[in-house]
């Protein structure tokens, strides 16, 4: 994790700012499939210094908006910014346009998955399909199921051993899932998953 | 038994209450008892959605809430606990009434109206609303002397879109105030817990969960008190500062001035044993 303040240096410096697509259009597109105006922005950076995340992040939420408006499509759809993200609306709610950034965010993270860029941080990604094969499966999350496929998926075994096992000595972890009994109109909601998720 | 008259809500528990915070649901099951508040499970409930839907699908974020909304039966509000759940079902409602279409064809698809009139309250809402008389005749035990945080993390953030909902904003300290607990406010009450990143990248999550706890410690506090269940499992299974402090979920702290008697049930499941704290205050025996 980088602990470089992005707001003092972002993540490459660089010198020329390639403008990948007139100007307007990139922002155009996530405006309309976000239903939130981000061209309001004027750059106060109130969502950056409120976001709890911003250490973990190679551009704060206002610089992700202003890569939009440059039209700077892989930069932003290959950012980390918009993994990091947990949509908590700390920035949202401080935002004195009331721009909803976190559905920006949401937007810009399908777009990634949809355009098959390469993903800043994989994990995470593994997490939420390992979160909605369960809810697939189940209807409702089992957290045990969940934590053990995202642990095969990205070999991480070692990484929380201890956390795991206070957590199933707890009793927190259930071994087996509670789950709905309208098992067709669960899966059914799945068929707009627009990946294939087996 | 309850000594009021009982009034009916459809209660959605999500999958953390369900689950991982068993104890948050029996104490706030016991709670919503004595106080004569009938909390009638969801019946068939799935999942709201959570983030993962949000991040991968909308119109899959959509339909599993909307299902839930699908199956609250009509004339009594539908209540949740965890804020998170609250949020999406909240969001499904706001979008279904900009989208009559999309209302429409979910109705058809299973066959069940899905009312857009329908109250969606978290329950310190419905404690506020309707218990505090009742709060007051039920209090068994006086919370005095117990310096608690109002830890909310994100819960009372949300998008433009919903600022017009009701929230509860405070509610946690009315409500513990009345029962005698004393609240501190000067620790980071409205931080977020970290949520999934507390699974992915726990190294991001560490450092915040300990600022969290280390702000309530130099506050001098004796506790936090979580509105959010997944908050409590973070600020619990994250925080690695020296000095640590009890995490109640707010239904346990509620529970126990209403006189409930099955708390080491709940207390066992704790990593940070509250047992010593609450008996130095005479709170348990």
């Amino acid at each position: 994790m980088s602990q470089t303040t992005p707001l003092a240096k972002p993540a490459a410096p660089r010198t020329v700012i390639e403008v990948g697509q007139p100007r307007g259009f990139l922002a155009a597109e996530v405006i309309e499939k976000s239903g939130t105006d981000l061209n309001r922005c004027y750059q106060c950076h109130a969502c950056a210094n409120g976001c709890p995340f911003i250490r973990a992040m190679d551009y704060p939420p206002n610089l992700v908006l202003r890569l939009l408006q440059f039209g700077m499509r892989e930069e932003v759809l290959r950012c980390k910014t918009i993994w990091i993200c947990v949509g908590c609306h700390t920035c949202s709610s401080q935002c004195p346009m009331g721009i909803d950034m976190a559905a920006v965010m949401d937007t810009l993270r399908l777009m990634a998955v949809e355009e098959g860029v390469a993903i800043a941080k994989p994990n995470i990604l593994d997490f939420h399909e390992e979160v909605l094969r369960s809810l697939e499966r189940y209807g409702r999350a089992h957290k045990l199921g969940i934590m053990w496929r995202y642990k095969v998926k990205t070999r991480r075994w070692l990484s929380d051993l201890d956390v795991g096992l206070k957590m199933l000595a707890k009793r927190k972890l259930d071994l087996r899932p509670s789950r709905v009994q309208a098992q067709e109109e669960i899966g059914d909601l799945f068929k707009c998953y627009w990946r294939e998720s087996k | 038994m309850s000594l009021h008259h009982q009034i009916d809500f459809s209660y959605f528990p999500g999958c953390s209450m369900a689950t991982t915070a068993a104890e948050a649901n029996m104490s706030l099951m016991q709670s919503a008892k004595i106080l004569g508040l009938n909390l009638i499970e969801l019946s068939d409930w799935n999942c709201c959605g959570s983030s993962s839907a949000q991040t991968m699908c909308k119109n899959l974020s959509l339909g599993m809430a909307a299902r839930n909304l699908s199956l609250a039966p009509a004339g009594r509000p539908l209540v949740a606990m965890c804020p998170r759940c609250l949020h999406y079902l909240r969001h499904a409602k706001v979008c279904l009434k900009k989208d009559p279409e999309t209302h429409r064809s979910l109705e058809e698809r299973w066959g069940r109206p899905i009312n857009l009139d329908l109250k969606i309250m978290h329950f310190m809402e419905v404690l506020v609303r309707f218990g505090l008389d009742r709060l007051k005749q039920s209090a068994k035990r006086s919370l005095t002397g117990l310096k608690f945080v109002p830890y909310y993390g994100c819960a009372v953030f949300r998008p433009p879109d919903l600022e017009k909902e009701k929230y509860y904003q405070g509610e946690m300290e009315d409500i513990l105030v009345a029962l005698g607990a004393e609240p501190i406010i000067g620790a980071y009450t409205h931080r977020c817990c970290g949520s999934f990143l507390s699974a992915t990248d726990p190294e991001i999550v560490t450092p915040l969960v300990n600022e969290i706890i280390d702000s309530a410690v130099a506050a001098k506090a004796h506790c936090l008190v979580t509105a959010c269940a997944m908050c409590q499992l973070n600020l619990e299974i994250r925080c690695t500062s020296r000095e640590r402090l009890p995490v109640f979920h707010f239904s346990e702290v509620l529970a126990l001035a209403l006189g409930a008697k099955d708390y080491e049930e709940w207390f066992v499941r704790h990593l940070v044993d509250p047992r010593p704290l609450l008996q130095n205050l005479a709170l348990v025996a």
